[in-house]
This record gives C-alpha cells, sequence and structure tokens, in this order.
C-alpha cells in the first residue's frame, strides 16, 4: 500500500536545508515565574531528517510533549529558535503561526481526537474545510486518503463503530490529507494492540518516504522501536541521544 | 466550520434535546406566566374595553377602578351634555348584584344598565337572541359563562327568569364578553330597569359616556368638560390604564407573577446556561484538537455562537409553541382561562430574554474555548 497524497492548493514552503526537515536550536521552554518556575527543556538541539520515521523516546516527564508542542507551533519556546523546512517558526506570531501550522503540520493524538459525531470521512476531511475548501471537494479528497489507508469501506462509518486501530488509521488519514511537511504522532500506539500497533507504524513509515516530509513519533512502546528510522533520547529535560540511526534504517540504506 | 458546528451540536441528540428543552421551558414559563399576568390585569377593565361606541367616560374625579364607583348625580348627565363638542351623552350604571334563579342557584352578578334608547354599552357579540330585546319587559342579556353558572345543568335557554333584588328578570339573550376579573356572570339590562334591580340609593348614575363631535379636538373637549363640571372625563385609553395602574398599584398581582417570571428566565438562563456550558467542556478536546490543526479563534467563536443561536431559535421556536398551545387547548377546558392568550408583545419580549440567555450560555463556554491551549490535545 502506498500513501501519496496530493498537495493542497496553499504555497508550499521551500526547504533550504535538503535533508533537515525540522531544526532546533538551544530550545528553551520554561512553566511558570519567580520561584515557581520550572524549566522542562534545557537548550535542546536536534534535527529532524525529511523522507525519514523519527523516534522521540524517554521515560514519563522528560519533556518529550513539550519539545513535540514547541515544534508543532502549538507552544512558545522561552528561548531558541525552531525551523521547519527553512521558515524560523518560532518568530511567526498569531494568525500567520496558526496558518503556518495549518497548511504544514499534520497531528496524530494517542487519543485519536475525532469528533464523534462526524463519519470517517467527515472526520478526514476538516483539515481541509480549516483550510477553506468546499465540502464536496473536501470529502472527496478525504475519501481517497481512506481509501490509500485501507479503509475505504469504513469512510460513512462513526467513531464509535470503529475498532482502536482503524481510529488510529482515520487520524492518520485526517493528519495527511492536506499533504502537510511535517507529521507528529503523540504515542500512536499507545492504545492499541500488537497488531494494531504495528500496522499503524507501517503506515506512518510509508509515509515517511515522501520526499521533503518528517514524521516525528513520540513513544513510550518498546514494540515499535524498532521500525523507526532514526531515534531521538531525551532525558531530564535534555536530549541524551540526538538522532541515532536505528539498525533497519542501515539495513535500507 | 459552520456544518461542523452543526453535526457537532446535534450529534448527540439527548444532550442537544436536553439543551433546546432548557431554553424552551424558560421560554415557556416566562410567556405563559406574562400572558396570564396580562391577561389577568387587563381583566380589570374588561367591561371598560366591551363598550365600544363612546369617546368618552365621565366620573367621579376620586373613581380609581370600575369596580370601586362613587355614583354620580341625575343632573351631570345634563352638565355633560351642556358642554360644547359633545355630540351626545347617555348614562351607564355598573354594578354587582346577587341574582337568584328559581332552582335556588344564586351568584354574585355584574350588572350592567345601558342607555334605555340607544342601548350604548350593550354587549358587542351575541351568540343568542338580538339587542333590541333588551326593550322587552324585564329583559337582561347574560353572558355565556355566566349562564352556564347560574344554571349548569341543560341546555341554553332563553326565557327562563331570575331574581335579583326581589324583582324578576327574563333572559332575553346571551352574548360573548371580556372575560370579567371575577368569574361572576354579566348581565345587560336597560338603565331604568337596572335601577330597580339594585338597592335604591340617592345617587345611582356609575358613568356619563359619550361622543366628541366631529370637527372638535377630542382632548380639549374632555378638558372642558372636566372643567365645567368638576367632574373627570377619559377616552377609552386613558380610562383603560387608570384601571391597571390601580391594579398594579394595589394588589400583590405584580409581585407574585414578577416573582415566577423572574424564577421562568433565572431557570431557563441556568438549564439552558448549564448544559450548552458543559455541552462545551465536554467537546474541550474536540475544540483543542481543531486549534491544533489551525482553526483560528474567530472561527471558533463562530462555531460556539452559531451552536448558541441553533439552541436559542430551536429552543425559542418550541417554547413560544408550547405556550400557544397551552392557551389554545386550555381555553375551552376552563372559563377560569378563557381569553388569557399569547401577545405578539409577549412572544417578541421572550425572543429578546432568549437572547440574553443563549449571550449569557455563549460567554461561559467562550471564555473555556479562548483560553484554551491547543497543546491541550497532547495531555493524553
Amino acid at each position: 500500500m502506498s500513501v501519496a497524497v496530493e498537495s493542497i492548493a496553499r504555497p508550499r514552503l521551500v526547504a533550504e536545508g535538503a535533508g533537515v526537515g525540522v531544526s532546533c536550536r538551544g530550545v528553551v521552554k520554561d512553566f511558570g515565574d519567580g520561584q515557581t518556575r520550572l524549566r522542562v527543556l534545557h537548550d535542546i538541539d536536534v534535527e529532524v531528517m525529511t523522507s525519514e520515521l523519527t523516534l522521540l523516546v524517554g521515560p514519563s516527564g522528560c519533556g518529550k510533549t513539550t519539545l513535540i508542542s514547541i515544534i508543532a507551533g502549538l507552544l512558545d519556546p522561552t528561548a531558541g529558535d525552531v525551523e521547519l523546512f527553512g521558515v524560523r517558526q518560532s518568530k511567526l506570531r498569531g494568525r500567520a503561526l496558526v496558518d503556518f501550522r495549518a497548511a504544514n503540520v499534520g497531528f496524530v493524538f494517542q487519543q485519536y481526537n475525532l469528533l464523534p459525531a462526524l463519519t470517517a470521512a467527515e472526520n478526514v476531511a476538516v483539515p481541509l474545510m480549516i483550510l477553506r475548501q468546499k465540502r464536496s471537494t473536501a470529502l472527496e479528497a478525504a475519501r481517497e486518503v481512506l481509501a490509500q489507508v485501507g479503509l475505504g469501506d469504513k469512510a460513512d462509518s462513526r467513531p464509535s463503530q470503529l475498532s482502536g486501530g482503524q481510529q488510529q488509521r482515520v487520524a492518520i488519514a485526517r493528519a495527511l490529507v492536506h499533504g502537510p511537511r511535517l507529521l507528529v504522532c503523540d504515542e500512536p500506539t499507545a492504545a492499541l494492540d500488537a497488531h494494531s500497533g504495528r500496522t499503524v507504524m507501517e503506515l506512518l513509515r510509508q509515509v515517511a518516504v515522501e520526499p521533503d516530509r518528517s514524521v516525528i513519533v513520540v513513544t513510550h512502546d518498546s514494540r515499535v522501536l524498532e521500525l523507526g528510522d532514526r531515534t531521538i533520547e531525551m532525558a531530564d529535560g535534555s536530549v541524551v541521544a540526538p538522532g541515532v540511526e536505528s539498525p533497519r534504517h542501515s539495513e535500507v540504506a | 466550520m459552520r456544518w461542523i458546528a452543526w453535526k457537532m451540536l446535534t450529534g448527540d441528540r439527548a444532550k442537544y434535546l436536553g439543551t433546546v428543552f432548557g431554553v424552551a421551558f424558560g421560554v415557556l414559563l416566562i410567556a405563559q406566566q406574562t400572558s396570564i399576568f396580562v391577561g389577568i390585569i387587563g381583566r380589570t377593565a374588561s367591561q371598560i374595553v366591551d363598550v365600544r361606541e363612546p369617546d368618552f367616560w365621565v366620573m367621579d374625579p376620586y373613581t380609581q377602578n370600575a369596580d370601586d364607583i362613587k355614583p354620580l348625580a341625575a343632573s351631570d348627565l345634563y352638565r355633560v351634555r351642556g358642554v360644547e363638542g359633545v355630540e351626545w351623552a347617555v348614562p351607564l350604571f355598573k354594578g354587582q348584584v346577587r341574582a337568584r334563579t328559581s332552582t335556588g342557584h344564586f351568584w354574585q352578578s355584574i350588572l350592567i344598565g345601558v342607555d334605555d334608547q340607544s342601548l350604548v354599552g350593550a354587549p358587542p357579540k351575541m351568540l343568542q337572541g338580538d339587542v333590541a330585546d333588551l326593550r322587552r319587559p324585564d329583559a337582561v342579556i347574560v353572558d355565556e359563562i355566566g349562564y352556564r353558572l347560574l344554571w349548569p345543568e341543560g341546555q341554553i335557554e332563553l326565557g327562563r327568569e331570575l331574581e335579583m333584588n326581589d324583582r324578576r328578570a327574563v333572559v332575553v339573550g346571551i352574548c360573548d364578553v371580556s372575560s370579567p376579573f371575577f368569574t361572576f356572570p354579566v348581565m345587560f339590562t336597560r338603565y331604568s330597569l337596572a335601577m330597580g334591580y339594585v338597592p335604591p340609593q340617592r345617587r345611582q348614575m356609575s358613568f356619563v359616556v359619550g361622543r366628541v363631535s366631529k370637527g372638535f379636538d377630542q382632548e380639549e373637549v374632555l378638558a372642558d368638560i372636566s372643567e365645567q363640571t368638576k367632574l373627570v372625563a377619559y377616552d377609552d385609553d386613558q380610562f383603560f390604564w387608570t384601571i391597571i395602574g390601580y391594579y398594579l398599584r394595589n394588589t400583590g398581582i405584580p409581585v407574585n407573577f414578577g416573582i415566577t417570571i423572574a424564577l421562568g428566565f433565572i431557570v431557563g438562563a441556568a438549564i439552558a446556561g448549564q448544559t450548552f456550558y458543559l455541552f462545551t467542556l465536554e467537546n474541550l478536546k474536540q475544540f483543542g484538537a481543531l486549534k491544533a490543526m489551525g482553526l483560528a479563534n474567530p472561527r471558533l467563536v463562530g462555531m460556539v455562537l452559531l451552536q448558541a443561536a441553533i439552541v436559542g431559535i430551536v429552543g425559542y421556536c418550541l417554547g413560544i409553541g408550547m405556550t400557544a398551545a397551552f392557551f389554545e387547548f386550555t381555553a375551552d377546558l376552563n372559563p377560569n382561562l378563557r381569553g388569557l392568550y399569547l401577545l405578539p408583545q409577549i412572544a417578541l419580549g421572550a425572543a429578546a430574554t432568549v437572547v440574553v440567555i443563549v449571550i449569557i450560555a455563549s460567554v461561559m463556554s467562550l471564555r473555556k474555548v479562548l483560553v484554551l491551549e491547543p497543546a491541550v490535545v497532547f495531555r493524553g
């Protein structure tokens, strides 16, 4: 199965550094003020390559979620720079940041976060509607992407009628439908059984081979570690291994 | 995104209906209680409203309502007729008398004595018989509901006899009148006969009613009547509001209904506000996901406002429909509810109230949505 998702009409950014999708330089994040201030990220320097599936691993509370939130533009760093495909995202503000995120970032959440009132196809069409595409056009594109993730026959099913693995695949289709260059996945296999988890990770691997696309997966799931191309390991708010190639990646290369 | 907002709102039917019915019951309480209040207060002047021929009413200056009247002297009629600009003026009696039937039933009744010659003041709508029959000996016309009170059994029959103040009266017609404040029979008879049906007093004329000649300014003529007779002359509207004002000031009706209406507002706002707020709270994660995916705050606000507007409009229509249905179906069930109906002004007022309720509910919900950090979606 191949996942080839057409780009949306919104102008794409031109990557300056080929091969490097995401670059974090000296990223620091503090929560709270004064005496209650807590530093959760310490001077993070990492790069996420394009056409790769990068795993972000580490124990609970080490700052993985905070880091991907900053990379995805959901949180502002206290200090440092985040560059996505040549754009200094950490300098974008307000509407520009929201529009940038809408066009260039796709999300896969641990709890899927599908709208229960919408069918699978309608859920997948949401990012396109956010980008102001017509509903009929968006639904048509959504059905195509659903077929590509192997859920063409479930397009009219509601999330409650789907298994956890199927819901996560719908969520992946939703994350891909507008052709984002960065896919951020937060524990996508945590709520799934081994088989479904592996299916989802295989799907993400296929997605990641697209040129000019980076996929970051935050995971605790030791069952899927072998499926990543590169692993960034964090501990206590710092990166302890900034991008170790997995054996599998070496084999593929 | 309007379509998504609609789907999110109606996706869970039970919650959607719960929110809508919160508004609907609020509207029902407010509109129904306000309508009953307006209807009951309006009944205090119902006999005045039913007299349509005259332009003005002349009475003792201290008269405050149509049930507590200081009678005028017979000569006052001629003094009013003598004012320039008065086309015609006739006496009108309004009082209460105990009426007894041959079966022994008796009811305190409202007696209207209309002018013997012109029959000005006669009932505006006859159901059986004719107004002209009032000219027959001992003739009275009784309103339909009053007739049922006096003769609870059997069909309506003309020719039945009554006794008032030891004098015979014969029912010659059945009429329809605006419901009185108290559920008493309303009887119409000639002025001269009415004088015999009530205990004798030195002065017995309740009002002088009349019309202003064409070409004269009504306000000026009324002022002249007041000045020249030292009585007070009101037009229909002034007299109506004088009576209403008296009951509003001197009874507990407005306070009691006001409390109920306020409770309706509070209950409606609380139910609708709380259910809508909970609905938003339950969907906060979904709103967070939409925000993370790039939906800007103004569009999220638009979604919440649209949802609130739908709840408000549907709830209002249901509530107003239930109010109208209540009055439609209860009017024939109970004479006490007859003549009470939903006024357009009350429907508009209820709409304004719903707007306030919806704004309260939206503001409560929007606060949560606007301060929502999109990163919340990453917290399992």
